[in-house]
């Protein structure tokens, strides 16, 4: 086991494979990941590989047995804070990516204080009626900022239904847009971190200044 | 005609709510944007469909 690089080595290694333009947006990019299930802590992880600067991570809930088949974390983890968890992983994984953690539910009434340092903004809630809240929230009240939601990944179809479709000029939505947890089988860990994954890469096309589709 | 999810409706001059009431959607699972803007929920009531609306109604389902 060799010593951990330093920040300067990190950098470079990212600017390597970047370019150092796209690597100074990631850089200096904040961003919010709402909900640490198996959406929020895949969104996570990609983000802080890739570079992003400062994430805001936020999750009310601990680690239970029944989240290990789809969301990133250990089991020397349960009965830990999602957040306490997930920031010890990103720790291991992105030394130099600030993260700022909120153990705590979101609402209405304080959206508006997690939220207002991030440039982008992952909606990973579980259900659908904090998914709505969330989303008219930050438009509503929020609305410079980039929102990137996430509706339809359980079950078992096609992984290729999965898609990005941009509702409007800053909010974006993932998923299939029909496939209820209620309905189906429930959610399997790859169809959850496709549709994780095409939320972390919206994030980075939006950074990039790629906005379309 | 109003434009709703890329659809073309006769409900000019109802309220949001009123045409939302005639549907499946469940309000509390649902966003409404009219013409790019967020229409936050306690303006369903006031909010006039008009011609040349586009509407979009995004409807939420579970799973994270």
């Amino acid at each position: 086991m060799g010593a951990s690089p330093s920040k300067k080595e990190f950098m470079e290694a990212l600017e390597k494979r970047h370019g150092k333009k796209l690597q100074n947006k990631f850089l200096n990019a904040v961003v919010a990941v709402c909900g640490l299930g198996g959406l929020g802590s895949n969104i996570a992880i990609s983000l802080a590989r890739a570079g992003i600067g400062k994430l805001i991570l936020i999750d009310f809930d601990r680690v239970d047995i029944s989240n290990l088949h789809r969301q990133q974390y250990f089991v020397s983890q349960l009965g830990m804070y999602k957040t306490d968890a997930l920031c010890k992983t990103l720790e291991k994984i992105a030394p130099f990516t600030e993260i700022c953690t909120y153990t705590d539910r979101i609402t209405e009434d304080n959206l508006i204080l997690l939220l207002q340092e991030a440039d982008i903004i992952c909606e990973a809630f579980d259900r659908a009626e904090e998914k709505a809240m969330l989303c008219e929230g930050v438009l509503v009240h929020l609305p410079e900022k980039y929102l990137v939601s996430a509706s339809g990944m359980a079950g078992i179809g096609s992984a290729n239904a999965i898609q990005t479709r941009r509702v409007s000029r800053r909010f974006y939505l993932c998923g299939d847009g029909i496939s209820d947890v209620g309905e189906t089988i429930g959610l399997v860990a790859p169809r959850v971190m496709l549709c994780a994954a095409h939320q972390a890469h919206t994030v980075l096309r939006i950074l990039a200044e790629e906005f379309e589709i | 005609m109003v434009r709703i999810n890329g659809e073309n409706q006769d409900v000019a001059g109802e309220t949001l709510a009123a045409y939302l009431a005639k549907t499946k959607y469940d309000v509390s699972r649902i966003a409404v944007e009219r013409n790019g803007e967020i229409v936050p929920k306690a303006a369903y009531g006031e909010i006039l469909l008009a011609d040349g609306d586009a509407i979009e109604v995004v409807s939420f389902v579970g799973g994270g």
